[in-house]
């Protein structure tokens, strides 16, 4: 059964909100998100390898990280983890090393649906409207990329 | 999914050009209908050249159309490329669900490794 994320970027406020259900218990979901080895396996974009400098997932830790290609292309990323409380509850900061002092607050919720599945509630708050829109967009730039590549394979393939 | 560069362009082109409030308020404006440049002029403090240059790059980002209509040269706003702009939403939860759909794959893992004392450990290829 899918259960495709939801994604609310509402027109003339800085934030974008996502929701998404996971047949996984709370305790998994969390852990995938604070322990850097399982971070690396599903955070980067496809065709990019995570190089995590550091990565402490709890109240008052940071992180920085790279996303790099095998064409020597990198986005960097770092921020602090403002409150990490286990299974429930997380806020960081986020900036785009691209996009320098452009740093967005992003809060994670997760919610214990029972039954083994879990609910994350994403909230993202940027400066403007403009660096939403703008980093948004540069977010895109990866992920795109990313399709273009294996739509070159799927070419290839035929 | 879309593979003409030029596409590419143009969005980048809408994006900078929405980036301006003035001209975002001219867009709101003629999304109520077509409007002569005096009349968008009108309910700002800058000057009819500095709203026709807004004009001119909103123009070039495709977004909206000039018509000759004897001096009357009514601006109209460009539905579909506004439309089209929307879909870079459409973009951000495509790039979303495949980090998430990974995250399902790895959650599987562990979740039936967790009977295991470090199911942490085990990684797939």
């Amino acid at each position: 059964m899918t259960k495709s994320v939801t994604i609310t970027a509402p027109e003339g406020v800085p934030f974008i909100e996502f929701e998404r259900e996971f047949d996984a218990p709370v305790a998994a979901v969390f852990r995938a998100h604070r322990d850097p080895d399982l971070v690396k396996q599903w955070l980067g974009p496809r065709g990019y390898e995570m190089d995590i400098e550091r990565y402490d997932f709890t109240t008052g830790g940071g992180y920085r990280y790279v996303h790099r290609n095998d064409k020597g292309e990198e986005y960097a990323f770092n921020g602090v983890f403002h409150v990490v409380r286990d299974n429930e509850f997380s806020i960081q900061t986020f900036e785009f090393e691209g996009f320098p002092d452009v740093v967005s607050i992003e809060s994670i919720r997760f919610e214990d649906l029972g039954n083994g599945r879990t609910k994350l509630h994403g909230h993202s708050v940027y400066p403007t409207v403009e660096a939403r829109d703008g980093m948004v967009a540069s977010n895109m730039e990866a992920g795109m990329a990313e399709g273009y590549e294996r739509l070159d394979k799927v070419l290839t393939d035929i | 999914m879309i593979v003409d560069p030029s596409a590419d362009d143009r969005l980048d082109r809408a994006f900078t050009a929405l980036a301006d409030p003035v001209r975002r308020r001219i867009i709101a404006r003629l999304s109520r209908g077509p409007a002569t440049v005096n009349e968008l002029a009108d309910p700002f403090e800058i000057t009819k050249q500095a709203v026709s240059k807004h004009i001119a790059v909103l123009e070039q980002a495709g977004l909206v159309t000039r018509t000759r209509d004897a001096q009357r040269r009514p601006v109209h706003l460009n539905a579909a490329q506004l439309e089209a702009l929307t879909a870079w939403i459409d973009k951000y939860r495509l790039i979303h669900e495949q980090r998430f759909r990974t995250l399902d794959s790895l959650l599987d893992t562990i979740t039936g490794a967790d009977s295991a004392t470090d199911p942490i450990e085990r990684e797939d290829p």
